[in-house]
């Protein structure tokens, strides 16, 4: 992660990075693809995919009694960390580039898990206890037929696409009234945690139609493998490493670009960059409708590793918990995300296992401590080691009159 | 024996040959040797002596009867029975003369509920020769409750002695229920005008009986004009349904828009002079509801004597500890933060966290339950069903007295003119010399505390939990964004209409509907007037 030191966008506000970052306009995809970081971070990008691709499901390939045998358990564990780390990836694009701090991505995750939930719910066909055509829980509630809004779900295409579709939709209304209002800073926040919170209350109900308290569970097959396959948690796995470095890079190739220049301008002025002929309306719809979606495709990922998925993934403590990560591992910095999801949830499920008493605790500490003296978080404090040993950065002497209260150090 | 069965052949041969009220002496006898029947073995041979002495209908059974309602009854191997008072003397059953006699001697009689049936409605009867009149209206409401046949007549005598309107009302209803029965047309349409009028919804099944229909289709009520007058009062049962239904949920969404009124009013304030939003708000309401199970905890322990009297020592308590608790963390954490409301956000968050892990391993993770004081335990019934609990109506007189309070605090005194002048400019407030982190702490202190005073609330109409914060924090927020930031008019209103809406719109669409039907009119409403209803204006908007 050092060497992300200098390509990287700064989260300080109005700091140029240097020009030769930015891609030109000309040059083929893999010129363009090339320039999104340097050498030394191509290289560890590869090594970093080739320890998540090739060797650790090598090493789960060897006999159990090896000794270099890698646990079956870990495999949905570092999974369901590959998406924890896709949804830091969201809500960083959105939080660290833009400014706007959501505490509904648990919803849109939630959102995606249950378009896939559905599929697997569908997939398994009539070796449900009740021995039906319908999944379970309807038969238990005593419906007769599919309501119409699980039609299609036995489709994994149509699934999938719901999956990024419907937070996305859900976002696009939410964000077009939103921000027309121009609703931003805490009010965007808080409005977000009260539309997770009713959001998790309508699926807690049974009429709902998705299970209610109990949510969908009791998967048995994804595409025709079994989910209970080693092999199936090793796929899932490897599809999530791949999936994660893919959205890495599209999102790093977003920020770098002009349109996230423009972002980054959102958050650090708006009101300048209106007078500059700007909208920042439709960038900033843009690009959480964009986050919304990539968070879809998390919960999708998500489901069938855990298999289940229910409304109390919708807390608004999860969401929460989600902004959490980005500002342990540094928000503003797309690896910083990543670090910081899989940072906090190592700590989570060696902690909750290790001291259960003792978790809330150190979460809380996490959330005071990095916002009292670890603003750019872990990201930037191994940049300020590097940067220590180079040079003493002079810090900009015009912040002050910077007009968005999200971001700026000095008060506004 | 002998002379025992007897004398109640005796007895009943007298009430069939005297219907009328005996002269003075012959009642006296009658009655003594009734009430000797109250201790005959046979269960039925105690029943039909029940029924007698409701026939005959002199309150002076009243002692004996209850004393068998409650047990306290004795026979004596002779048969006669007396009463056994609190003190343990056994006093005779008509004049309530103390006899002296071994207890070991006496037997109990046995009750069953076959008794109970009988004996509850004769005693309820002959209370209604009680002078006091509250006495005589539970008892004509027992009446209307279980009415017989055979006590018309009695009912009826005491509708014509009975002065007090109140228990005349309550009398007539029970009349009117045995009259539905009767075979004069005039008197069953007059006795179901009677129903309707009264408005006493527990009757409707009566009224119901009278319009149903049979399998085939013909109506049970062969009388037409019987079946439309029971039309008619049940149009009026409904309407007074209704009434009761709008006037219950006007209420209860007041007294939900109280209770959020409380948890917003500090956080409007602080969000209003500080722009930062604290997400550990809503523990201060748990804490302030911890303070007070604390504080009853002790009264039950060391002052049991005293214990009505908890709430004055749990109020300033969990006033001072929510206090006490926002000054630190202004101080510890959040003055670090201004200007970085998202980051403020994020570390109150975490505080909540601490604190609720904190109040889990020291109280449980259980509810917890705290007892009301006896005086406000209860309810004032305004009508038919609508029962005001005492807890809730004296949380909208605390709320209505806390937000005077608060506005005589803001309006009156130098720190609600520093917190005022903060607010609207804090540069220029530092440069008149108002020391703006001292003011920030203060604030802070008082929101929390604030926070706290709902939570003794709280704690009075249910349950107390880690989580209990939790619940209202979300809607508090609503509140703020709804109603507006540092000012009381806004949060007032924004709160009691709020909790007036949610429960508006709970019958109609369900409460998980309507809450979400809540949210989007909140952004709706934003659309309208993105300041909210708050009256932040000018320069001090767009910041």
């Amino acid at each position: 992660m050092v060497s992300s030191s200098l390509s990287e966008t700064s989260p300080e506000p109005l700091v140029a990075d240097p020009p030769a970052e930015q891609p030109e306009q000309s040059g083929s995809v893999l010129t363009t693809l090339l320039r999104l970081h340097t050498r030394g971070e191509w290289s560890l990008i590869g090594l970093l995919f080739f320890l998540g691709v090739i060797v650790i499901p090598g090493l789960n390939l060897l006999p159990a009694d090896s000794a270099f045998h890698f646990p079956d358990y870990l495999i949905p564990l570092l999974g369901k960390f590959m998406c924890y780390a896709l949804v830091a990836l969201a809500v960083d694009l959105i939080w660290g580039y833009a400014g706007i701090l959501s505490l509904g991505h648990g919803v849109f995750f939630a959102l995606g898990g249950y378009a896939m939930g559905m599929y697997l719910m569908r997939a398994i066909g009539t070796e449900g206890v009740y021995r039906s055509e319908l999944p379970d829980f309807m038969v238990f509630l005593d419906w007769k037929e599919l309501p119409w809004y699980w039609y299609g779900f036995s489709n994994f295409g149509f699934a999938l696409g719901m999956a990024l579709l419907v937070p996305g939709i859900l976002a696009y209304i939410f964000g077009f009234f939103a921000f027309r209002s121009r609703i931003r800073g805490v009010y965007f926040s808080i409005i977000t945690q009260a539309m997770t919170y009713a959001l998790m209350l309508l699926f807690f109900r049974n009429d709902t139609g998705f299970g209610g308290n109990n949510g969908l569970t009791d998967f048995k097959r994804l595409l025709g493998f079994s989910l209970q396959e080693p092999t199936t948690k090793l796929g899932l796995y490897v599809t999530s490493v791949v999936v994660l470095i893919l959205a890495y890079l599209a999102c790093r190739y977003l920020v770098t670009s002009k349109l996230g220049r423009v972002l980054m301008a959102v958050r650090d002025a708006e009101s300048r960059l209106m007078f500059c002929g700007y909208n920042p309306h439709s960038y900033k719809l843009f690009l959480w409708t964009l986050s919304a979606m990539l968070c879809g495709l998390a919960g999708a990922l998500y489901v069938p590793q855990v298999g289940i998925i229910n409304p109390s993934e919708m807390q608004p403590a999860n969401s929460i918990e989600m902004a959490i990560w980005v500002a342990v591992g540094g928000r503003g910095t797309l690896s910083g995300a990543l670090l910081g999801a899989f940072l906090v949830n190592g700590v989570k499920s060696w902690c909750t296992a290790a001291f259960p008493y003792l978790w809330l605790y150190i979460l809380g500490a996490m959330f005071i401590v990095v916002t009292l003296f670890l603003p750019r978080g872990v990201a930037g404090l191994l940049r300020r080691q590097t940067e220590k040993r180079e040079r003493v950065l002079p810090r900009p002497a015009d912040a002050g009159h910077v007009s968005s209260l999200s971001n700026t150090g000095e008060r506004g | 024996m002998n002379v025992r069965s007897f004398l109640l052949c005796l007895s009943a041969l007298l009430m069939l040959s005297l219907p009328s009220p005996p002269g003075a002496s012959a009642a006296g006898e009658d009655l003594a040797s009734l009430l000797q029947g109250l201790g005959a073995k046979s269960r039925r041979d105690v029943r039909q002596a029940i029924m007698a002495l409701g026939t005959l209908n002199d309150p002076a059974a009243l002692p004996a009867l209850e004393a068998l309602d409650d047990r306290h009854l004795r026979v004596d191997k002779a048969g006669r029975v007396y009463i056994k008072a609190e003190d343990g003397s056994l006093r005779d059953t008509l004049s309530g003369e103390t006899v002296e006699l071994e207890a070991a001697t006496l037997r109990t009689p046995r009750i069953n509920n076959a008794i109970r049936r009988a004996l509850r409605p004769v005693i309820a009867q002959l209370q209604l020769h009680a002078p006091d009149a509250a006495v005589r209206l539970a008892a004509a409401e027992e009446l209307t409750k279980r009415p017989r046949p055979e006590m018309m007549g009695p009912l009826q005598a005491a509708l014509e002695r009975e002065t007090e309107a109140a228990v005349r009302d309550v009398l007539s209803v029970a009349v009117a229920q045995m009259q539905l029965q009767s075979e004069d047309q005039t008197v069953r349409l007059a006795a179901i005008r009677t129903i309707g009028e009264s408005g006493n919804l527990g009757l409707r099944p009566q009224l119901e009986a009278l319009v149903a229909t049979q399998e085939d289709g013909s109506f049970v009520e062969a009388d037409p004009e019987v079946r439309e007058a029971a039309e008619a009062a049940l149009a009026s049962f409904e309407r007074t349904q209704f009434l009761i239904n709008s006037l219950g949920n006007l209420f209860y969404g007041a007294s939900l828009g109280s209770v959020l009124l409380l948890a917003a009013l500090g956080l409007g304030i602080t969000f209003g002079l500080m722009g930062v939003i604290n997400m550990a708000h809503g523990e201060m309401l748990m804490l302030g509801a911890y303070a007070s199970y604390v504080v009853q905890g002790i009264f039950q322990e060391s002052f049991p004597a005293l214990f009505d009297w908890y709430l004055a020592v749990a109020v300033p308590a969990a006033f001072g500890v929510c206090l006490l608790t926002g000054m630190i963390l202004e101080r510890g954490v959040i003055r670090f933060l201004y200007g970085r409301p998202l980051e403020t956000l994020l570390a109150t968050w975490g505080i909540s966290l601490v604190l609720i892990q904190s109040v889990r391993l020291i109280f449980g993770a259980q509810n917890v339950q705290v007892a009301n004081p006896a005086w406000l335990s209860g309810g004032v019934e305004v009508l038919y069903g609508v029962v005001l609990p005492y807890s809730r109506l004296a949380i909208l007189l605390f709320v209505a007295l806390v937000v005077g309070l608060v506005w005589l605090i803001l309006q009156r005194t130098r720190l609600g003119l520093q917190v005022r002048a903060v607010t609207q400019n804090r540069p220029m407030a530092s440069c008149m010399g108002i020391s703006a982190g001292r003011v920030d702490m203060w604030t802070f202190g008082l929101g929390s505390g604030i926070a706290g005073l709902g939570g003794v609330a709280l704690s009075q109409i249910g349950n107390v939990g880690p989580e209990l914060g939790r619940l209202y924090i979300v809607d508090s927020f609503m509140v703020v964004v709804l109603g507006g930031v540092g000012n009381i008019a806004g949060t007032v209103v924004g709160a009691l209409s709020l909790g007036l809406v949610n429960k508006l719109l709970e019958p109609v669409a369900g409460a998980v509907l309507g809450k979400i039907g809540v949210l989007i009119f909140i952004v709706l409403f934003i659309q309208q007037r993105p300041q909210g209803l708050f009256a932040l204006k000018g320069r001090l908007a767009e910041s």
